[in-house]
């Protein structure tokens, strides 16, 4: 049996490639591809969801695997179809979580799809921090993976707080605005190597970024508050979910999209729930649970930052992990697992009652952490307003649309104290 | 005055009020996908004939109003939540809505904490599924109504989406069921659909309302409703109107509609939506497309008594037959096609006594039955052979292209495609359940817009801008067409688009191929559905490739079948005579079979002179009074091995646990029965699977794309808490026994955690205590250090070294079971080989061994005759290899290892199960294919799901026989 292999990602590769990365949150990406290309890398952020990447997702991969493949796979044949990359120094950058969902496989599937359509020369370079692809995965130097917390922290903070104000903000486009200052300050710091290493100073920055969006004039009304949850490409990805955040905000919401941060520590975590469940080598339970205690004193920090300017922020990643108690079980850990229902608790309770639970058509683990445990959810919190929808190559955005304004009209309902709603 | 506007997916609604809220003006009617027009339309009569140009307030709902409502800037209120303004005024003591729309279906819950829910995008359509269930019954959908009153009972008719159902029924038309009975189970079937997809666990009680066109116009509809839901329902007056109600209650801007209808003009004239390049650029291109293709004909020759010789070919389809008979010389005599009309029996008796009337000297060399009725047609007319249909077909392509080595065919209710390697079928892809319908969607959609389906595929030829439709099942076209309406695409266009559609859905869905030199270079199309241009032209542009479409494309079934006669033929057919034909009288009986768990839904055609014959059946029980010998078949030996457990539930020293006999519990039940009995423990173990069990969990079922077996497993649960153990017992698992096959070890999500889900949404289990601990079963010392600690928790008596000792002799069966499979494997295939047997490696997951879940395909193939193994018998008969994919499921490195083994056995084929809706085997079916034919095996995938179309899993299986007899003989 022949096994679809391109060539190994070497080190030597970093000076002479351009790395072409799927763009999965914008702001957090943006300041992720500060960080690698300080490192030496040349990275190239694919952010574009064409017909044609469509058309080739579906092409080279089988339709029932999920969305987010065909998404991200066609969109890197467009790119290497397109002419603009020197193919014989381009590579191509993919996660895989070696988890037990579909997920995992991604990278196998891409590099079987550069195979069939004549690219099996192109590099593919695995993130990944289970130890799969040891030949061929981005080697994270201790300076790099301080950089890459650093970035998703950054990112987080300011996508968090863009979402609070842009809704709100008196004069449009203030608050784009000083994302993009915020962009451009952090990628040059990242580029002259400050801010990203001692806490002190990191801690100062997210006081910083929280200071300057509440100095941001604001309108006071009432919005009806929307959260975002599911399987992390298509809760995130613009192009994923058919510009969901975009599309809530013109129907007057304010949208709270949990961080992805929340991903890394909710990673981070299972080894050590794995630990406890299942036994194995006392310094892995022990690595796991020093890291998950280091990155969860960063976002505390962060969290604290916003609050401390009158921003909604989540509690401890520790707190978080309490949040499924009765509805889902730590061990459930393929996918979104836990973290998902751990969100959608955690949303509710700090007031963000009506969700959106996206996921990619028949993803596997949402049968369980997402719409398995919704009835669950509602029983125990019946102001909840949870609404499931798919996404996939064909299913219409009319379709997704009408599911997501009927949620909208009660949302909008319960905001009025109960009275049918005027709008809506 | 107030006017509201609800535009649906296939009506449009408006209705008037005055100041007082009474209705002054209301119409319904069809919109055939002019929504700007017919808005206009409506629009400019209410505002000459009731508004007298006046503003009013207004307001627009529906699906396909959205987009012209936002783009318009008119006000627009979500339809369901237009009902729910118009009950809380009309019927405010209502608790409880369900609407059913064209294409949607709808739950509200007004009371008790406000719940609205809609069916997803998968569940199918309800009014439109009813049109077309209609259709198919060549009825109106008010006679089905009247009809379905007469009914003397119902049959189980796949309840989740229309493609489904429609093969569901189609096999039932077929055997001659009454269409009384057949209208009814439609509407139960929708009853059953809406309140598994909707319900989701809430019981639906209190005042309900009815509302929408299906409700409205079927008395029966309702009824099945009332019955099913043991409540009486009302259908309130102007229950059509309820969503346009609402947005008039609700509307609360005053429009001036003569500027409204300005803007919606403005709205019509710049349709934006994804469009794909034209079919053809000028009509110069398609004459010469046309001309092309005009020359792919048969030689034909006048048909008279001096022909010679004559083969008859006979093709019962599932909708259709066909007839061609040829002389010796391969040359064209006489051809006829025509509907079924659900009894192909008298009609072929017609064709036969006019050939026999009209050319009275004609001399029958043989008479070849194919296609889904061969059995029948076989018995019916003692016709010489039976051929597979896939024969059939490549016979015929092979005449008109002796190199051939790739062959479509679409036909209305199946497609088949094959790859011809050295003259011989290599590959055989048949469309899965949920990809079929090709040829008929294009019909029904072409029926909804009151045209033949060639008058509307016409429309397309010359589009400019071809909507693009996706690659998916038909219920996603659905709502794909209704996104391309809302975006203003025009009927040409759609069209168009509907027939790249079925070209992209069969060459990326079914054949799964990324480039045209993959299917082959020389190819042929046929089938129906080539006839039609824009399909034939669509193919194509998209393989980039010319074919060849014979003239005779619907009829190659009956013209391969009278080759195949021809060429075994000695000389004068066994077929009916003429005298034999004219005193034929043909009954059908149907019942159903009370043998096994199956209930086979027998046909029972009794005819005379030719004597009886049964079709429906799986096995031999109702012919030969006993059911065949299935020592040769390792899933009946695993399912009788499993009785052991099932049957021993010993003294309950220390209480009583329960196990659902569902996913994983199929391989895991030795290990956990050994476990508690050992501990004294009296063990009740869920039945076997049927319907009945399935029904009783099917209300509790939160994803309504989740597998079958999984769905299954919440029957189970409700059955096991009747019994009222101590505990149910039902762990989760992460990981599954390490079998050194793969990279890890996992369980699919599903699998590991599927106890969560019952944990959450069973009801039942809130009076029963359930354990669902997390284990992992690898690690045997941390198990059994910590299951004791977590035991003890439920069951503080118990002592640990007891546990401990339990702990041990449960790992010890689970491994003799493991082996006494293994063996067992090697048994059947020792003995297979003795025989001269072929052995068919039926591969699935343990769970596939519930009949309820493998419709007893087992036994429909241990029938041709073969072996039967599983692949854990011979997973462990290879090593570890690299695969394409990350290999990381223990039960799916099983079915890579088993594949391997195959190409390492010359009399070995393997088989694989799928159930739909299974997201890894989405990653499995590609891997498992390709490593077979690396080994220059055959593929052969049987999707299955609640519901399974035993004639097309009968096609496939006969294919593969086919084309391995074939390979043998050249051999």
């Amino acid at each position: 049996m022949m096994e679809y292999m391109t060539p190994d990602f070497t080190q030597e590769m970093a000076a002479t490639h351009t790395i072409l990365i799927p763009n999965m949150a914008p702001v957090q990406f943006s300041l992720l591809q500060a960080a690698l290309d300080s490192e030496g890398y040349h990275t190239v952020l694919l952010s574009s969801g064409s017909s044609e990447a469509a058309r080739l997702g579906l092409k080279y991969v089988h339709n029932d695997t999920c969305y987010p493949a065909l998404v991200v796979i066609g969109q890197f044949l467009e790119a290497l179809d397109s002419g603009e990359y020197d193919l014989e120094h381009t590579a191509l950058m993919i996660t895989q979580t070696g988890g037990g969902c579909r997920a995992s496989n991604y990278l196998k599937l891409l590099r079987k799809a550069l195979v069939k359509s004549g690219y099996g020369y192109i590099p593919v370079i695995s993130v990944n921090f289970s130890g799969l692809e040891k030949n061929s995965s981005l080697h994270f130097t201790p300076e790099l993976a301080r950089k890459v917390f650093a970035a998703v922290e950054y990112g987080d903070e300011l996508s968090a707080l863009r979402n609070q104000v842009r809704p709100y903000e008196s004069n449009e486009g203030d608050t784009e605005k000083l994302t993009g200052q915020w962009i451009r300050t952090i990628t040059q710091w990242t580029k002259d190597g400050t801010n990203y290493k001692k806490r002190r100073e990191i801690i100062n920055n997210f006081e910083r970024i929280a200071e300057s969006y509440s100095r941001i004039p604001v309108r006071h009304e009432n919005k009806i508050k929307v959260g975002i949850v599911g399987e992390i490409y298509v809760k995130f990805s613009p192009i994923g979910n058919n510009n969901l955040l975009a599309f809530l905000e013109s129907q007057g919401c304010e949208v709270n999209l949990p961080g992805l941060m929340g991903f890394l520590e909710y990673s981070i975590a299972n080894t050590e729930i794995d630990y406890k469940l299942y036994g194995g080598k006392w310094y892995i339970g022990l690595g796991a649970e020093t890291a998950l205690n280091y990155l969860d004193a960063a976002t505390t920090a962060m969290n604290d930052a916003m609050r401390k300017y009158g921003f909604t922020a989540p509690g401890r990643f520790r707190e978080l992990m309490k949040k499924p108690e009765g509805i889902l079980h730590l061990g459930a850990k393929m996918g979104e697992g836990w973290l998902l229902t751990a969100e959608m608790v955690e949303l509710i309770e700090s007031g963000f009652t009506n969700i959106v639970c996206a996921q990619p058509f028949g993803c596997l683990p949402n049968h369980i952490a997402g719409k398995g445990v919704m009835s669950r959810i509602r029983s125990l919190y019946p102001e909840a307003n949870i609404t499931a929808v798919d996404y996939d190559a064909s299913s219409s955005r009319v379709n997704q649309e009408n599911r997501i304004k009927l949620m909208l009209s009660v949302a909008a309902e319960k905001l009025n104290g109960n009275k049918p709603a005027e709008s809506y | 005055m107030r006017t509201g506007l609800d535009i649906g997916s296939t009506t449009i609604k408006c209705v008037v009020l005055d100041d007082q809220n009474n209705i002054v003006f209301s119409v319904y009617e069809r919109h055939f996908s002019h929504i700007t027009e017919k808005c206009i339309e409506i629009l400019k009569r209410i505002s000459h004939e009731v508004l007298h140009e006046e503003p009013c307030y207004l307001a627009v709902s529906g699906s396909a109003g959205m987009g012209m409502a936002e783009a318009c800037g008119i006000p627009f209120v979500q339809e369901v939540y237009a009902d729910r303004v118009a009950a809380g005024r009309l019927n405010p003591e209502t608790d409880c809505i369900i609407e059913l729309g064209g294409e949607d279906a709808k739950i509200l819950f007004l009371t008790n904490g406000l719940e609205v829910r809609m069916n997803g995008s998968c569940a199918g359509g309800t009014g439109a599924f009813i049109d077309q269930m209609a259709t198919l019954l060549k009825m109106q959908p008010d006679e089905m109504d009247q009809a379905a009153l007469q009914a003397e009972r119902t049959y189980t008719i796949a309840s989740r989406c229309g493609v489904f159902a429609k093969s569901d029924i189609q096999p039932l038309i077929n055997q001659g069921a009454s269409s009384a009975d057949i209208a009814a189970s439609i509407y139960q079937a929708v009853v059953n659909q809406t309140i598994a997809g909707l319900a989701q666990g809430r019981k639906i009680t209190g005042n309900i309302l009815y509302l929408g066109g299906p409700m409205t116009f079927s008395r029966c509809l309702r009824s099945s409703f009332d019955r099913t839901l043991n409540i009486k329902g009302i259908c309130p007056e102007n229950s059509l109107y309820y969503v346009a109600l609402g947005a008039a209650y609700y509307a609360d801007t005053i429009s001036d509609p003569r500027e409204l209808l300005a803007r919606i003009e403005a709205y019509g004239r710049k349709a934006v939506f994804a469009s794909l390049p034209p079919l053809f650029n000028d009509r110069e291109e398609y004459w010469k497309f046309h001309l092309r293709h005009a020359k792919a004909c048969v030689s034909r020759v006048p048909f008279t008594e001096d022909c010679g010789t004559i083969h008859i070919g006979i093709d019962s389809g599932s909708t259709t037959i066909k007839i061609a008979a040829a002389d010796e010389n391969k040359n064209l005599l006489f051809t006829d096609y025509r509907p079924n009309n659900g009894n192909p029996v008298p009609i072929v008796r017609e064709i036969l006594m006019s050939l026999y009337e009209k050319y009275p000297g004609i001399r029958i060399g043989s008479v070849t039955a194919t296609g889904y009725g061969e059995e029948l047609m076989k018995h019916a007319f003692r016709c010489d052979f039976g051929v597979v249909e896939t024969t059939a077909h490549f016979l015929a392509a092979r005449h008109f292209m002796p190199d051939v080595d790739f062959i479509i065919d679409i036909g209305g209710q199946d497609m088949k495609c094959f790859k011809i390697e050295d003259g011989a079928i290599s590959d055989i892809f048949l469309n899965e359940a949920c990809s079929s319908g090709c040829g008929s969607f294009l019909q029904t959609f072409a029926e909804a817009m009151e045209m033949n389906v060639e008058e509307f595929a016409m429309q397309g030829l010359f589009a400019r801008h071809p909507v693009d439709l996706g690659s998916r099942c038909t219920v996603f076209m659905n709502s794909s067409v209704k996104q391309a309406q809302k975006d203003g695409a025009s009927l040409d266009c759609i069209s168009a688009g509907l027939s790249i559609s079925v070209v992209k859905n069969a060459l990326y869905k079914v054949i799964r191929a990324s480039s045209a030199d993959q299917l082959g270079m020389n190819i042929v199309v046929q089938g129906g559905t080539f006839y039609n241009e824009a399909v034939l032209r669509a193919f194509e542009q998209e393989i980039g490739r010319n074919v060849v479409r014979p003239d005779i494309a619907g009829l190659m079934g009956a013209y391969g079948a009278a080759l195949y006669g021809m060429e075994r033929s000695s000389g004068e057919s066994s077929v009916l005579s003429y005298e034999e034909l004219k005193d034929f009288t043909h009954k059908v009986q149907n019942t159903t079979c009370q043998g096994c768990g199956n209930h086979c839904q027998l046909t029972i055609n009794t005819f005379s002179g030719t004597g009886r014959f049964i079709s429906g059946n799986r096995c031999e029980k109702p012919v030969t009074g006993k059911s065949g010998d299935q020592s040769l078949n390792l899933y009946a030996v695993k399912l009788d091995m499993l009785k052991k457990y099932t049957g021993d539930e010993g003294e309950a020293v220390n209480g009583t646990i329960g196990i659902p006999l569902c996913l994983n519990m199929y391989e895991l039940l030795p290990f956990w029965h050994t476990l508690f009995r050992h501990l004294g423990f009296k063990v009740i173990c869920s039945p076997l699977s049927n319907r009945t069990i399935y029904q009783s969990g099917q209300g509790t079922i939160p994803s309504d794309t989740v597998c079958f077996p999984a769905k299954m497993s919440h029957g189970h649960i409700a059955v096991l808490a009747a019994e009222k153990p101590d505990a149910i017992f039902y762990p989760c698992m992460s990981y599954n026994f390490d079998e050194h096959l793969g990279d890890n070890h996992y369980n699919c999500p599903v699998v590991a955690y599927y106890p969560e889900v019952l944990a959450d949404n069973c009801g039942e289990l809130d009076s029963v205590r359930f354990i669902y601990e997390y284990l992992n079963l690898q690690n045997r010392s941390h198990f059994t250090s910590h299951f004791p600690k977590i035991l003890k928790q439920y069951f503080p008596s118990l002592r640990t070294k007891d546990i401990r000792k339990a702990v041990n002799a449960a790992y010890a069966e689970y491994e003799d079971h493991m082996n006494k499979v293994r063996l067992k494997g090697a048994e059947i295939i020792s003995e297979a080989r003795r025989r001269g047997m072929h052995i068919i490696v039926l591969a699935g997951r343990p769970y596939h061994i519930d009949p309820e879940i493998n419709h007893g395909i087992d036994r429909l193939i241990s029938r041709q005759p073969a072996a039967i193994i599983t692949e854990d018998s011979v997973s462990h008969l290879t090593e570890k290899f690299p695969t394409s994919v990350l290999n990381q499921w223990t039960y799916h490195s099983r079915l890579y290892a088993a594949a391997k083994y195959c190409t390492q056995n010359p009399d070995t084929d393997l088989i694989q199960l799928v159930s739909f809706g299974c997201g890894l085997d989405a990653v499995t079916t590609d891997e498992v294919r390709e490593i077979l034919q690396d080994g220059g095996k055959l593929y052969t995938q049987l999707k299955i799901d609640e519901i399974t179309n035993l004639g097309a899993v009968n096609i496939r299986i006969r294919s593969l026989f086919s084309a391995l007899q074939e390979r043998k003989e050249r051999e």
